[in-house]
């Protein structure tokens, strides 16, 4: 047993380097990017230690990777049984989140220095991003799901913060607000589910929860699994109303509005938080609880078909948007869907039917590599061109060779072409589903297929469709990205390549034992073709300006205007709160606070102050009166000893 | 020689007290009401000693009272009469209805 106590310092740099930017930043505010960044190197340099050291060093005790609590402190007992502890908890996967959340921290710490170069509120800016990566790191070490609940929300208000940076643009005020209110909405979920399952396992450690959960025979499991409402048990029903926070944060069907409108921030914080790390938090949850879960067949497949719904239905809407970020958002969506129906296939929790909760993990790590490597492209294509629309772009493959080329990687990866990192996490999540579900298989590959598609056709539609952009020639405009953001561009690309032969299987299972992943050949071809061909379709329409697009969406107008509006589903949901909840609840209860609740406290004070109105007369500053008035009083008095008693 | 009666002692006692509180009470110059006063105050030692002379004539509680009540009368009116000059610097007035801010 090794000492990770240095681990805390992970957490302790970014909150002290928030305090000091955010108290001291304003007076060196230039200084304050390199602060971040440099206390984000330190933090990711001790992150790839402790791997290094858990991983390689430490290696398996009883053929597992034994799960070490680094740091453990009560903070809350409720009861002898019962308390919220802040802890550090490694095993598995918090060490890989730790490298994930970390790096790419690291790459976009590095690359704001230049993106927001010159930013009036640029130290703020570090704080947040300093807040941010606090509060993630604080998530995936939790020891305790009420501590990872407290971590949930800081990565909520963050990202709240982060998503409102630009606060004179309503619309970001808009999406911040909408972002904060829908992830709050699914937390109830999350906060219930806490509730109910720690009701049952009366303990709020996720060690102790665990270990009691997997035990068939303990009465704890029994009583859990026999209480029954509404036909489901309670553990069915805690498990998933924890997946409603999990989807929530993930940005899962119905509750996927948010993410979208997220955009509206900083490019470098959406690569952050709106790809990498944050949406990944739900992944991650029903990872950690992956134990539970397993026992739960019905929690299982909510999580499988939410996972493949959603990312059928992102991939979908992805095809049609205009704007670079929002096909990125929806991709990511899409993304996610894929790691959540992963976990929902991994039917079991031993050997071969855990594969799936490895590929979740694997397909979680390369995409935070690879996608936050789209979004830190596209803002440097957003920094030169200064639009978000593909319409203002084309043809920059000349003027931005770096950009191209790691866009291009990235667009390969996320295509699942071998031998990129895409390609071997996403074949191992379609083997689990072959292996598990036939229905979600076929799904998946069509959604690869689109994932292809949508991607060229960004890329195309943003490095060449039309041979030259003329339109900003002449402005004397700086040519490539700034150092400073190319070289997190060539870190990451470089990640996207070579991490997809890390022998994930190896290192993360779901019961921790080795978990040798076998190679299908005729799983991948199809895997792969399904690829190639929405490349190529989409070199078709568009490497060089062809009029066929329009032609499609033309002879399939109103569904093409359905999915290019999102399915509506912001205007269901506008519908359900402003037509639905405002008039029926909203309205009466601003009724009945306006009319009764104030009415009755304005009454008193009317009340009070008629009354004092009336008897402030008696104070009338003559000495005259006030003895007047003593002496009446007195004789009263006398008159009633002398005849009353 | 006869006592006179205590009651003759009570009635100057009574008039003394009554006159002092239609003087307190009709005067408005604060000097005169001060007067006043001092003759309530009086007329409370009056009968002070005439209980204690009628009453408990081998005791001397009453006329130790009169004399506290003497001391505290000077001390009263010394106190008093700085209020009312405190008064007339403020108010170039010594009438109690002029003093009259001191209210809602």
């Amino acid at each position: 047993m090794q000492n990770f106590s240095y681990i805390s310092l992970v957490l302790i740099i970014p909150i002290v380097v928030f305090a000091i930017t955010g108290l001291f930043g304003k007076k060196f505010s230039a200084f304050s990017g390199i602060l971040g960044t440099v206390g984000m190197l330190v933090a990711a340099c001790l992150s790839y230690f402790a791997a290094y050291q858990y991983f390689i060093v430490g290696g398996r005790a009883d053929g597992v990777y034994p799960t070490i609590i680094a740091f453990k402190q009560t903070w809350l007992q409720f009861s002898p049984n019962l308390s919220i502890d802040i802890g550090i908890m490694l095993d598995p996967i918090s060490v890989m989140m730790l490298v994930v959340v970390t790096t790419v921290s690291l790459m976009v710490h590095f690359y704001s220095i230049g993106y927001l170069h010159g930013e009036e509120r640029y130290a703020t800016y570090y704080a947040f991003l300093s807040l941010f990566s606090f509060s993630m790191l604080g998530l995936v070490v939790a020891t305790n799901i009420f501590q990872m609940y407290m971590f949930w929300e800081l990565v909520g208000v963050s990202s709240f913060l982060l998503i409102g940076y630009y606060f004179e643009k309503p619309s970001a005020v808009a999406a911040a607000k909408k972002a904060f209110i829908v992830t709050r909405f699914a937390d109830l979920g999350f906060l219930a589910g806490i509730l109910v399952l720690s009701f049952y396992s009366e303990s709020l450690d996720f060690q102790t929860i665990i270990h009691r959960m997997m035990d068939y025979n303990s009465p704890i499991f029994h009583n859990a699994n026999t209480a029954s409402f509404m036909g489901l048990s309670a553990l069915t029903w805690a498990l998933c109303l924890i997946f409603i926070g999990g989807a929530g944060k993930s940005a899962m069907f119905p509750l996927h509005i948010w993410l979208p409108d997220a955009m509206e921030g900083p490019t470098p914080v959406s690569a952050l938080i709106h790809a990498a790390t944050m949406v990944v938090a739900g992944v991650f949850l029903v990872a950690r609880l992956f134990p539970v879960y397993s026992q739960v067949p019905i929690a299982l497949d909510v999580v499988a078909y939410v996972g493949i719904f959603s990312a059928f239905f992102a991939a979908i809407i992805a095809c049609t948007q205009t704007d670079i970020k929002r096909v990125l958002a929806f991709s990511t969506m899409s993304q996610i869907g894929y790691m959540m129906f992963s976990l929902g296939v991994a039917g079991g929790y031993w050997g071969e039917k855990g594969l799936g909760y490895s590929a979740s993990m694997f397909h979680l790590f390369t995409h935070a590599m690879f996608k936050a490597l789209l979004f830190l492209g596209a803002g440097a294509v957003i920094h030169y061109v200064h639009s978000n629309e593909m319409g203002d772009m084309g043809g920059l493959r000349k003027k931005m060779p770096i950009t191209n080329i790691v866009f291009f990687i990235a667009c390969l990866a996320i295509s699942g072409v071998p031998p990129l990192s895409g390609f071997f996490s996403k074949e191992e999540i379609l083997t689990a589903a072959f292996n598990h579900n036939k229905i979600i298989y076929a799904v998946g590959i069509l959604t690869a297929c689109l994932t292809a598609f949508y991607m060229f056709r960004l890329y195309f539609m943003i490095f060449w469709n039309k041979s030259s952009v003329s339109h900003h020639e002449g402005e004397g405009h700086h040519g490539e990205a700034p150092f400073t953001m190319k070289l997190p561009l060539i870190i990451l690309g470089l990640a996207t390549i070579v991490v997809g032969f890390i022998p994930f299987g190896k290192y993360i299972s779901a019961d921790g034992s080795i978990l040798e992943s076998e190679f299908h050949l005729n799983l991948a071809i199809i895997a792969v073709a399904a690829g190639l061909l929405g490349i190529t379709i989409a070199t078709a329409f568009y490497m060089k300006p062809s009029e066929m697009p329009a032609k499609i969406s033309a002879s399939i107008g109103s569904i093409y205007n359905s999915i290019h509006q999102k399915f509506f589903i912001d205007e269901i949901y506008l519908f359900v709160t402003k037509k639905i909840i405002f008039n029926l609840v909203s309205a009466p209860a601003a009724w009945f606070d306006k009319n009764i609740v104030d009415g009755m406290m304005n009454f008193i004070s009317v009340v009070t102050e008629n009354t004092s109105d009336g008897i402030k007369s008696f104070q009338s500053g003559k000495i005259a009166d006030y003895v007047l008035w003593f002496f009446a009083g007195v004789i009263l008095i006398s008159l009633l000893i002398v005849f009353a008693f | 020689m006869s006592e006179i009666p205590m009651t003759y002692v009570l009635f100057v006692s009574f008039a003394l007290f009554f006159i002092g509180a239609y003087g307190f009470l009709t005067r408005r110059n604060m000097i005169t009401m001060l007067m006043a006063v001092e003759l309530m105050l009086n007329a409370v030692n009056i009968n002070f000693v005439a209980f204690n002379k009628y009453l408990f004539p081998e005791k001397g509680d009453g006329v130790f009272f009169t004399i506290f009540i003497i001391t505290i009368a000077a001390a009263e009116a010394a106190v008093a009469i700085a209020i009312i000059i405190n008064i007339y610097r403020k108010f170039k007035s010594i009438d109690s209805e002029d003093a009259d801010t001191l209210k809602w």
